[in-house]
């Protein structure tokens, strides 16, 4: 009877089994060789800007086309002003808005929030860029930047900061637009997060008579903690890379900002302004390296993010 | 002096309230977004957008080459990504998932889940816009298929590994090729949820506008042959929504009006589905 089975010619279509499970094998691969590609076209592409500027290219701030001299330290210093400011706007929010989804909302009426959260994460940037152009920076110049730049002691540090042509196109507006992006995403991954905890720990800090903020503080929000930094972290990655929002509202000037109301430039925002425009075969490799500066930076931000979470989704 | 039960008391309400405000503040913002861009695009949005080309300045005209436009690169970038990143899940969840080299497949195509979409534009530029001496709507449809295989992976692989192996068990112990067991029964019961994790990688793509901006560039003609700079919506909003012409800015608005009403419409399209997939019995 075992002979029988061990003899047994093999199934119909078994051939094809090697095959198949090579091409998934070569999917998955091209995937690899996508991301693989993308580091060395943006090495090759931008090689002769770096080789060319060395270090200077980092810390000097230069940026013209017509001398062929570029720095990228503005759209550096502008990209990590921008994302830094979006994040410390935009977390406490999520925090709040998760926690309030998770712990305290009326069941009836959580689910549909969480849903419509969920549903505006994934409007694309360029239309909350346009909001961003005609909506906001017009109403923010008016009420909040004029006022301020107006009332600003003569010679205090405050009038440095508010320094700026009120047109409402600066760092700030554009923080301010990366923040209500990243928002909704996340807070939607924060709430899920606060979901993977298991009800046995929340309820037995209940049982021993907590409030719901000792709760939250003291075993909740450590539970989750490292996942809870990378979320952290994908909320930065996503601004840090965000491009059509910025663009609309930053007012690309090249150059260090001087003030939280001056313009200024991200390394997207000046690759997709200038590089379809670009002269020079300098001008396209200086692009380039900002777009190679820009992935090193993002991809250092996401993989912590990724590991920090992956633990989390293991322990 | 205050006791210590009603200061613990007192600073939970002010923390529960802190949460909820923080709640409306998001909610009124997000809303206050939508309800402006319905309010300025909704006058633009007549029966010339769907039947006239973008105008010149000062002219009538509509949208119909950015959308047309728009859907074929999608469609080309959907064909391709599916057929990629199906293949890539599938791997990932029956082949080589638990394997060193199936983790660093799957961090890296976490990381690509969320990498700036200006980089692959710029890497599609230099792999095929660079070689081919043009901008062509080809190569924006290979920046949004790279956009897309991502999620559509991720999403394949969650699905498949709900799958109780009880299928694949029943399925060897027929006989049946592993790769039939995988074709017949494996994809089949996900079905749902592999449509689910294609039309959210659709609604991701179709409102994507920096990776088009130096592949497809733009077009303002309607045109068919996709090896041809091709005019997509949201490199037309951009284009529009900076010009210093009203009725340009108008279609811009409309525009964006109709990209954020199909995308939440396939993303809720799309959950839907899901939500019936998990009821099934």
């Amino acid at each position: 009877m075992t002979d029988a089975i061990l003899t047994r010619p093999a199934s119909r279509g078994a051939w094809f089994d090697p095959i198949f499970e090579g091409a998934c094998l070569f999917a998955a691969t091209l995937l690899l060789a996508a991301l693989a590609g993308v580091v060395i076209s943006l090495a090759i592409g931008g090689w002769p800007a770096l080789s060319h500027f060395g270090l200077k290219f980092f810390v000097t701030t230069s940026w013209n086309p017509v001398t062929e001299v570029y720095g990228a330290a503005g759209p550096i210093i502008g990209t990590l002003v921008t994302s830094f400011l979006a994040l410390a706007m935009a977390l406490p929010v999520a925090l709040g808005v998760s926690i309030f989804l998770v712990e305290f909302c009326p069941k009836p009426l959580a689910r549909p929030i969480a849903v419509a959260v969920e549903l505006l994460a994934g409007i694309p940037s360029i239309v909350y860029g346009m909001w961003g152009l005609f909506v906001l920076a017009p109403f923010f110049a008016e009420h909040v930047q004029l006022p301020l730049m107006m009332n600003a002691p003569a010679g205090s540090i405050w009038e440095t900061l508010f320094y700026g042509v009120p047109n409402g196109a600066n760092i700030f507006t554009a923080s301010l637009i990366l923040a209500i992006m990243i928002l909704p995403y996340m807070a939607a991954v924060f709430r899920e997060l606060f979901l993977t905890v298991p009800p046995q720990v929340r309820e037995s800090a209940y049982g021993i008579g907590c409030t719901p903020l000792e709760v939250i503080g003291s075993v909740v929000l450590p539970y989750v903690r490292g996942g809870a930094i990378g979320v952290v972290m994908l909320g930065l990655g996503r601004a840090l890379g965000e491009t059509m929002a910025v663009t609309f509202i930053i007012g690309n000037a090249h150059g260090l900002p001087k003030s939280l109301f001056d313009s200024g430039s991200t390394l997207a925002s000046t690759v997709a302004n200038e590089f379809t425009e670009a002269t020079g075969v300098m001008h396209t490799a200086a692009l380039t390296a900002l777009g190679l500066v820009l992935f090193v930076i993002t991809f250092g931000v996401l993989a912590i993010a990724r590991l920090l979470l992956l633990r989390q989704r293991y322990d | 002096m205050v006791s210590r039960p009603t200061l613990r008391a007192l600073a939970n309400t002010l923390f529960v309230a802190a949460c909820g405000l923080a709640t409306i503040l998001a909610l009124t913002a997000l809303g206050f977004i939508l309800l402006s861009l319905v309010k300025q695009g909704v006058g633009g949005l007549d029966a010339n957008i769907f039947t006239k080309d973008t105008p010149a300045p000062g002219s009538v005209g509509g949208l119909r080459n950015a959308i047309e436009g728009s859907l074929m690169m999608c469609a080309l970038a959907m064909a391709m990504a599916v057929g990629v990143g199906v293949l890539a899940g599938t791997w990932l969840a029956e082949y080589g998932g638990a394997s060193p080299y199936g983790h660093v497949v799957r961090f890296l195509n976490d990381v690509l889940l969320a990498a700036p979409s200006i980089l692959v534009g710029l890497f599609v530029y230099e792999l095929v816009v660079r070689p081919l001496h043009g901008f062509s709507g080809f190569a924006g449809a290979v920046a949004l298929a790279l956009l897309a295989v991502p999620v559509v992976t991720r999403t394949t692989e969650d699905i498949l590994r709900l799958q109780p192996d009880a299928l694949r068990e029943a399925g060897a112990a027929l006989g049946t090729p592993r790769w039939v067991t995988i074709r017949q029964i494996i994809w089949r019961g996900a079905g749902g949820g592999l449509l689910t994790g294609g039309l959210l990688a659709f609604a991701r793509i179709s409102g994507e506008t920096a990776p088009l901006l130096f592949t497809a560039l733009n077009n303002q003609f309607l045109n068919h042959d996709l090896s041809k700079p091709t005019a997509s919506l949201p490199a037309v909003i951009f284009q529009y929504a900076l010009s210093a012409y009203d009725d340009w800015r108008r279609l811009a608005w409309a525009g964006a009006l109709l990209i954020a009403l199909s995308v939440l419409a396939i993303n809720i399209i799309g959950r839907v589905i899901a939500a019936r997939e998990s009821h099934r019995p």
